[in-house]
């Protein structure tokens, strides 16, 4: 008897191990790779870019990723409380009128912030590219999570082919747009 | 004794009133403390980042809207998600972080319990140990020693 419950306790204490690393395992692989992702593209290696399927901040429903596929698309990660965001969107917003014609789509991501204080933002910027919002941060983490502003360069074949961490000047967008739509 | 037992009792009674009492009218200490920062990862009453101050201020409008605790802590999730409350909620997966401390607890303590249990019966019936761990010849050789040294 003394035996049967030691062997009890045993594998109860070896499944309660296990279980516990399955779900550090799921969290890993649902919840992380962001800063592997912008490790991969700060080498080079275009890694293909996460699909995302978010809430337009205007209320005009959802907006998928993939559905830009065969456009180079500029992905803007901002909020409301981050002063170089703001800073950048109204130069965001006069890129975006020159390269619309070109193929480039230009896609804003609110993260980690009210909607509503976003709403007030692109309408005071006038912004006319899509904005979308990420209020938990979710896809934001899957790029790489804070600081704000981080700005990804994905090409015609879903690929990551730039990036840039922190504020952008006129020349670093045309620098990212430029790059991704000069023939490989 | 008694007292003890009154003292419980006033508790035990006092209790869900304070938490229905802190349910209609939080206070903005109270929610800065269970609240946090989305950027910072800490609770909102230690940060001052730009973010924080939003959430502060949106949780002083919703408290002078007579908002409820439940309802100010709904409208946070729904805009930063699950991960702005301090402590997970208690409903759906999240229950098994409250859960599971008390499970272990529950499936520890008999455990214990039964180890020591056999431990004292072990002690209880060893075998009897002898009145002293010295060889006999030793015993006698120092009581000769110590008879010598008193008549000398």
């Amino acid at each position: 008897m003394g035996r049967r419950l030691k062997l009890a306790a045993q594998v109860l204490a070896v499944a309660l191990v296990a279980g516990l690393f399955g779900l550090l395992g799921w969290k890993v692989t649902h919840q992380g790779g962001g800063a592997e992702l912008v490790k991969k593209a700060s080498e080079g290696k275009k890694p293909v870019a996460p699909d995302f399927r978010l809430a337009r901040l205007d209320g005009g429903g959802h907006l998928d990723l993939k559905s830009f596929r065969n456009k180079v698309v500029l992905v803007n990660f901002w909020a409301s409380w981050c002063d170089p965001c703001k800073r950048e969107m109204p130069r965001l917003e006069q890129a975006y009128r020159r390269y619309r014609d070109r193929g480039v789509v230009f896609l804003g991501v609110d993260a980690q912030d009210f909607d509503s204080s976003a709403k007030r933002e692109v309408l005071k910027v006038g912004t006319s590219y899509p904005v979308v919002y990420d209020g938990a941060g979710k896809v934001l983490g899957r790029y790489g999570g804070l600081p704000l502003p981080r700005t990804f360069v994905i090409d015609r074949r879903g690929r990551l082919v730039d990036f840039q961490l922190g504020e952008l000047e006129q020349a670093d967008i045309n620098r990212l747009v430029d790059g991704a739509l000069r023939p490989a | 004794m008694r007292a003890v037992l009154l003292v419980a009792v006033v508790a035990a009674l006092l209790a869900p009133a304070a938490a229905l009492a802190s349910q209609q009218h939080p206070t903005q200490n109270e929610l800065e403390s269970e609240i946090m920062c989305p950027v910072c990862g800490t609770t909102l009453d230690q940060s001052d980042s730009a973010v924080a101050q939003d959430m502060k201020m949106f949780i002083a409008h919703s408290i002078a809207a007579g908002d409820t605790k439940s309802q100010i802590e709904d409208a946070l999730v729904a805009q930063f998600g699950e991960a702005v409350l301090a402590a997970p909620p208690k409903h759906g997966f999240n229950l098994i972080a409250w859960l599971l401390p008390l499970i272990g607890l529950l499936v520890a303590a008999p455990i214990v319990g039964w180890a020591a249990w056999r431990w004292s019966r072990a002690r209880d019936t060893g075998p009897p140990v002898p009145p002293s761990g010295l060889d006999p010849d030793i015993e006698r050789r120092i009581d000769r020693e110590l008879a010598r040294y008193e008549t000398s």
